[in-house]
Formats: structure tokens, sequence, C-alpha cells
């Protein structure tokens, strides 16, 4: 089994030191991310100030859930891997195939190592200045705070490595478009919106009209944000969290099996132009 | 007053390093150790309008740094450099509207346009005059054989296609300089051939001064009558090609097939190297017995079916300079 | 050949390249139509929720949220040279074509790869503005059209002024730098609500630090008519686009601090 993983392992580790490396480009994710959420932490006070009874979610929740997502945004599926396109202009995908590997599980892997190497030092940092910085000079109200109880705890840790499956899965459907139609730009442009929007990114999917809110709840990409933060704040709980859980976990397989088959279909026809 | 003059030229940049591993990933993340690297330390030389001049030297010797800083992207530590009476770096804009410069490993035409749009284009940032450019284009594009390719996107031209729309691009504004940073990587013979006997062309025809760097010692052997040889930033020798070569290697090699069996031969400064049953290598200093003497000497006594005296091949006498320069140092 | 023209010879140099792909092209003229609409989306959620915001209706925010891409846009549409210039230029070595070339480096910059695809967003801007016309609803006389016109020529170079400084940046990093996307899509965020919802240090940031304020904010006061609650003087309101300009200037001698980096170190 080791042995098996070895390669996928070694992509993913290349992958993630290479990523680490850009300080610079970590520390300036954080600063974007902190200004991100200090504007919608402050939107957001604005509009309970004005109706406050008419929100779905508290406004302390809404703070955690905005710091949470500024930590998580790296990890949110809305850019395909730059290196694809890359490979794929450089015809270095022909050497992919050359490899004694199975592609999909190697690009899923080196992806997955670069979406966690960017977030991770952003998530660290995130969770220090909201989470324990902002308590401390007495912003208790703004900061980051810690998951609703035990339960909440345990089911986020599942849902957070499913969100983060789920957001491999959905970039690597991306990743094959971006290989077919050898435009990058023009993938980006389309999942981008979509992810922002129906992840809940933009707005926690309550907040949009109450009739659309089955349909936001049973989307694929409500498991990116939405699902796995009203875990953390035990705004789903019990068999809502669990049927939370299985949603992530029934589109992450449901897109796997679709990137595979839209990769197997891609390399085709790769071979066929003999590119 | 030469046209490229370079006194005491060095380079140094910072680079970062870090320790290899996840420890050291991240200990980079929060401090950062800085290493000097000194591309150039002492590097003087001086070319005339119209000659030719190779750049040789390992990767790492400083050959690319030397071509940026004469093209005026980089700017010197310290040392003198003028070309054609400007600072290249002082001067950027007037210098480079006056030099071609060719990578061997980068485009300057624009990847989806037409090979032409992209020479209009070019003409339009050099600003060169309608009536000059369509003349001046014409001609590169009979001299290299680019009539076929011009309405095609550059992305679909084959690599020596690629290369010789390059040329013609770089030379468009007619500069007296041209710098070429390996122009025949990754090219094949014929393709390889053609680019030399292009650069020959407009050296000798045009009297473009052409300063080449390369890797590849058939460039060297075909085209350069002088080479600079650098190593680890310095200049090691500066002179013609038979010269280095003779400077290197005081021996030569003669091989002789006898029509019967091989002799035991004993002349004075001869070595026998190697021996089948029916052929000698031998080994001579011409300075001790001259190849004539020495070819009579030998079939003056003995039946001969062939004979030929080798040169030694140009990557043998780079390497064997570098390994007595190594040496020398030590 | 000016400099003016040449930069004509570029544009038709990108509207050609865009042409061979027009899938992709339309595409991402789409996206980007998508990629606004869907922020006015949220806009409208939580407007759709809470009625309204401190006094101030969907519609005028609309305003300010339609004049503000509107000039985002046209920036952006301009810039592109600066805002990949870590990745595209710096990263790969293409900057050392730009020097070879007897031309101002800005010049050449701002002359690649001229964007189509943020007309869609341009248009969507203006549906926008259209919308809040009707909704608060705006009386567009001469000098309400003049003052907006003023205002986003005035945001147009502000944000050039932070693209030019990410890229200069990117002398450093290498890489284009994301958190510059705290003044550019972050700017355009916070400059979409009216600046007396936020928070007194934020306000100031806006103003003094990163003016954006004096290009939408407070422009956008005198074209609604309506008196500064934070107590800004009337007079001063149409002036303060002037402050995208020094923004830019003071920019581009970063910029050139940048170039003499650049030549030093070669990346």
């Amino acid at each position: 089994m080791k042995a098996v993983l070895r390669p996928y392992v070694a992509a993913f580790r290349a992958r993630f030191l290479l990523l680490l490396q850009y300080r610079v480009a970590a520390l300036a994710g954080f600063a974007t991310q902190c200004w991100w959420g200090a504007i919608k932490i402050m939107v957001y006070a604005a509009f309970y100030e004005t109706a406050a009874a008419a929100a779905p979610i508290s406004l302390p929740n809404v703070v955690t859930y905005t710091w949470l997502g500024q930590a998580f945004l790296a990890l949110l599926p809305w850019v395909a891997d730059p290196e694809v396109a890359m490979l794929i202009r450089t015809g270095g995908v022909g050497y992919d195939r050359l490899r004694p590997l199975d592609t999909y599980s190697y690009w899923y892997a080196r992806t997955l190592g670069w979406i966690i190497a960017r977030a991770l030092p952003r998530a660290i940092l995130m969770l220090i200045a909201a989470g324990i910085v902002l308590p401390l000079v007495g912003l208790e109200a703004w900061a980051w705070r810690p998951p609703a109880g035990p339960e909440a705890a345990v089911l986020f840790v599942a849902a957070f490595a499913l969100m983060i499956m789920l957001a491999v899965a959905v970039l690597m459907l991306a990743n094959v478009v971006v290989a077919a139609s050898l435009n990058e730009r023009g993938v980006n442009a389309v999942l981008m919106p979509l992810v922002i929007v129906f992840s809940g990114s933009l707005v926690p999917l309550d907040f949009f009209p109450d009739t659309m809110r089955p349909f936001l709840h049973a989307q694929p990409l409500a498991g990116l944000v939405d699902i796995p933060f009203r875990i953390y704040f035990a705004n789903l709980r019990g068999v809502a969290a669990l049927e939370g859980l299985a949603l992530q976990a029934g589109w992450t397989l449901v897109l796997i099996v679709l990137g595979r088959f839209a990769m197997t279909r891609m390399m085709r026809r790769l071979e066929m132009q003999g590119g | 007053m030469p046209q490229v003059l370079v006194e005491a030229l060095a380079k140094s940049y910072r680079v970062a390093e870090r320790a290899p591993g996840v420890a050291g990933a991240l200990s980079g993340l929060l401090r950062r150790r800085w290493r000097e690297v000194r591309a150039l330390v002492d590097l003087s030389f001086s070319l005339e309008a119209g000659e030719l001049l190779a750049f040789v030297g390992p990767n790492g010797a400083g050959k690319s740094t030397t071509v940026k800083i004469l093209s005026g992207i980089l700017r010197p530590s310290s040392g003198r450099i003028e070309v054609g009476g400007l600072v290249p770096y002082e001067d950027r804009l007037r210098h480079v509207a006056r030099v071609g410069v060719v990578f061997g490993q980068r485009s300057q035409l624009w990847w989806d346009l037409p090979v032409l749009d992209g020479f209009d284009l070019l003409a339009d940032i050099y600003r060169v005059t309608p009536d000059r450019y369509r003349r001046r284009r014409d001609e590169l594009v009979a001299l290299l054989r680019l009539e076929p390719l011009l309405a095609q996107p550059v992305r679909q031209l084959s690599l020596g296609q690629r290369m010789r729309a390059e040329f013609a691009a770089a030379l468009l504004h007619d500069p007296e300089i041209l710098f070429l940073d390996e122009p025949t990587i990754g090219l094949d013979a014929p393709s390889k051939l053609a680019v030399r006997d292009f650069v020959k062309r407009l050296n000798r025809e045009q009297n473009v001064t052409v300063l080449l760097t390369t890797h590849d010692m058939h460039d060297v052997e075909a085209l350069a009558e002088r080479v600079i040889v650098i190593g680890q930033g310095r200049l090691l020798a500066d002179s013609s090609l038979d010269r280095l070569r003779s400077s290197v290697f005081a021996e030569r090699r003669l091989w002789v097939d006898f029509a019967e069996e091989a002799p035991a031969l004993d002349i004075q400064g001869v070595e026998v190297r190697t021996r089948t049953a029916r052929s000698l290598e031998l080994a001579f200093d011409p300075a001790k017995i001259p190849a004539p003497k020495l070819i009579a000497a030998i079939t003056a006594e003995h039946a001969v079916d062939d004979i030929h005296v080798e040169e030694p091949a140009i990557e043998e006498v780079i390497a064997r300079f570098y390994d007595l320069h190594d040496s020398g140092e030590a | 050949m000016n400099a003016l023209r040449l930069y004509g010879r570029y544009v038709g140099a990108s509207l050609r390249v865009q042409a061979q792909y027009p899938a992709a092209t339309l595409l991402l003229t789409t996206g980007h139509l998508a990629a606004t609409a869907i922020e006015i989306l949220g806009v409208f959620a939580l407007f759709h929720r809470f009625g309204q915001v401190k006094g101030w209706s969907f519609g005028e925010v609309a305003l300010f949220y339609g004049l503000i891409n509107i000039t985002f846009s046209i920036a952006d549409m301009l810039t592109r040279g600066f805002d990949v210039f870590g990745t595209d230029f710096v990263r790969t070595g293409a900057f050392d074509r730009v020097l070879l070339r007897p031309r101002s480096a800005t010049l050449q910059l701002i002359g690649y790869d001229i964007r189509l695809s943020r007309v869609g967003r341009i248009l969507q801007g203006l549906v926008v503005v259209v919308l809040a016309t009707n909704l608060v609803p705006i009386h567009w006389n001469p000098a309400a059209v003049a003052i907006a016109v003023w205002a986003v020529a005035g945001g147009v170079a502000l944000f050039a002024g932070i693209l030019v400084l990410q890229a200069t940046i990117s002398f450093w990093t290498i890489e284009s730098l994301e958190a510059v996307n705290v003044l550019t899509y972050g700017g355009v965020q916070a400059a979409q609500y009216p600046l007396n919802i936020y928070a007194d240090w934020f306000r100031r940031v806006l103003t003094f630090g990163v003016p954006l304020a004096c290009v939408a904010y407070y422009p956008v006061l005198a074209i609604l008519k309506r008196p500064d609650p934070l107590g800004a003087p009337d007079w001063i309101l149409p002036l303060t686009p002037l402050a995208g300009f020094a923004f830019l200037a003071l920019s581009f001698l970063a910029w050139r601090a940048g170039m003499a980096r650049y030549a030093s170190t070669g990346s």
C-alpha cells in the first residue's frame, strides 16, 4: 500500500514544500483576508444594527463564519491549478502520461498539495489574529470563536476533511476543462463566481431569499463553506449535521467519477492529436 | 575606439537559501539566509566593429550575465562598459534601439499573432520608417526563406522555423550589433547549419558585429574567429580558436594504417598510444617534429595504406583548458 | 510612431489575438459579467433581508456599486500588463524582452493584452447605474454626468496606481502579489457601500490612505445631492477625485525605484 501511494505522496509533498517557500505570498494572502474579513464584518454589523431581528444567524456566528471563510479561502476551488495549464501549454502533459501512474490521482495529489500549502500558513495566521489577538485587545465581539462544543468540534473535523476533498474534486474537473479548452482564464472566470455564490462564501446561504433554500442546501458547492461552517457553530447539529456530511461525501464521489471520466476522454483526444 | 568596451566588469547577486525538507521550508517562512553569488568577478575585453566573437564557458560561468549587462537589462556591480559610445544601462532606450538580441530559449514574437503581424508591430516599436521597414523585411524574408511562414501564428511554427523568424525579428531595425544567447539550442542539424550560415553572412556581408554565447562547439568552430573562454566569472582566455588549441594541446595525434603488420617505431619525440595488428595511434609534439617530417620518416621505411593527422576536437580543447586552469588555481 | 499610435497598434494586436479564440473571449466576457452580477446579488440578498442600511436604500447603494465597478473594469482593462507583471514578466524573464525594446516599459505594459472581456463588466455596471437611476430616482443633469465622468477618471487613475504599485512589489517578490487584491477587488468591495456604515478607522484609511472614498463616496454624494452625514463640506465633494491622480503619480515614483532594483539584480 505504501509503495503504491508513494508517487502520489511525493507529488503532494513536492508541491507543498515548493509553495511554502513563497513567504511573501503567504503574508500577502493573510493581509488580504484580514481586510476582506474586516469589510464584510463591518457591512454585516451595519445591517444588523439596522434590523437584527431579520437575520437567520446571530451576529457573533456571522462574524465567526466570516473569519472561518477568510482563513480557508485558499481552500476554495475558484481557480484551476495554474500548473496544469502550464503543463498543457508546454507539452509537459506528455511526461505525465509516460509515468506509470494513474494520471487522475497524480494530479489530484498535486492539486491537493497546492491548495493546502496555499491555505495552511494563512489559516494559522488568521487563527492567531482573529481567534487570539482580537479577544486579547478587547475586541472579542468581533473575534473568531471556538467551536460550539465537543460534538461540533468533532463533526467539524470530518466536515473540514470532506470540504478539502470536495474542493480538489471540483478543481480537478476545472483542470480537465482547462486542459481540454486550453483556456484557463475563461474557466476561472466562470468557476469563480459560481463557487463564491453557491458555496456560501459571498453571504451564508440562508441570507438568500427563503424560497431558494431547498436548492441552495442541496447543491454540491454548499459543502465547501456553508455546511462545514454551520456545523462549526452548531447551526447544523445532530441529524442535520450528519446529513450535511453525507451531502459533502456524496457530491465528492460524484465529482471524482465525473472528473475521471472527463479526464479519460480528454487524454484520449490529446493522444489522437499527438499533443 | 572599439565598438564594445568592457573593463573590470563585476556583478554579484544575493540569493535566498533554505534548508531542505519541511523544517527548512517552514523556517524559511520566518527567516532567510542569504548567500552572495559572484556571477562576474573581473571581466575585461573589447570588440571592434564587424568582429564575430564567441563566448564559451560552462553553465554558471557568467555568460548570460555578461549578455544581459551588454544589452542594458542589468546594471553591473562595478566596472566600466560602453557599447558604441553609450553606457547600456544608463541610456537603455537609445542603446537597445541599436542592438538586436536573440535568446535561443525565449521568443520575442507574439505567440498568437501571425509572424507578419509581429514584424509590423516591431517596426512600430522600433520606429522603423515604412519604406525602410519594407525593404529590410523583404530582404530578411528572402534570406531566411520566411515567405511561407508569414501568415502563420507563431505558436504553429516548428522550433527551427521560429528561430528563423526570431532572427528576422531581431534584425528588422538594422542593429549594428547582434547578441546571440544560445541561438542553436534544441535545433535540428539542418536548422543549425542554416542559422550558422545566416550569422556568417550577416557578419561578412552586412558587417554586423556578432557576440555569441553557446554550448555547441560546432557553432564556435563554424563561426568564430575569436573565442573568449570564461569560468567562474573571470576571463580565462581571449584568442583565436587555433591558438587556443595549441596552447592546451602541445601534442597532436597521427593515425597510421599499415599494409603489413604494424612495426615497432622508434622515432625521437613520438610515442605510441594505441596499437592494433595493422595500425598505430601516435602522439607527437609538432614543435619537436613537424607533421610532414614525421610522415616522411614513416612512409620512407614502411608500406602505408592510410595516414591522417587529427586535431583535437574543440570540446576536448575546452575541457582540457578548464582542467589545466583548475589545477593551476588549486 | 508616437506613443498613442503605438498603443493603438497594441490594442489592434490584442483584439486580433482575442478574435482567434472567439469562444474563449465570449466565455470570459460572460464570466466577468457573471462575477459582478453575482456581487450585486449578494448586496441584494442583504437588502432583501434587512430592508435598508443606516438610512441608505438599495437604489443608492446600487449607484455606488455601479460606478465603482465601471471604474475598476476600465482600469483593469488598461493595466493588465501591470496586473500580471510578477508572474508573466518577472518570473518568466519576459521583462528582459520589454527592456530590450527602445520604448518605455510603461507603454509596453499598458499595451499588453488589452482585454475585451472587461467590456462585459462595464456594461453590467452601466445596467446597475440605470437600475439605481430608476430606484432612487437620480436626475442626470449635465453637472451630475460631469461629476460621474470625473469620478470615474480619478478612480481609474487610482486603481491604475494600485496596480502599478503591485507590479513594483513583484520586482522584489517575483510572484504577482495577491495582497494588492485588498486594494483592487477589496477596494471595489469597500467602495460599493457608503462610507458612513464603516468604523471610524476604516473611513480614515479609505479617505487618506488609499483614497477610494474620494473617487466613489464623495462624488456620488454630490450626484445624489445628499449632504455628507459625516460632515464634509458640500463644495469639496466634486473635487475629491483629484486624489486618484495624485496616487498614480506617487505610484510611478515607486515604480522607478523598482526598475532600478531590477537592473541591479535581474530578478
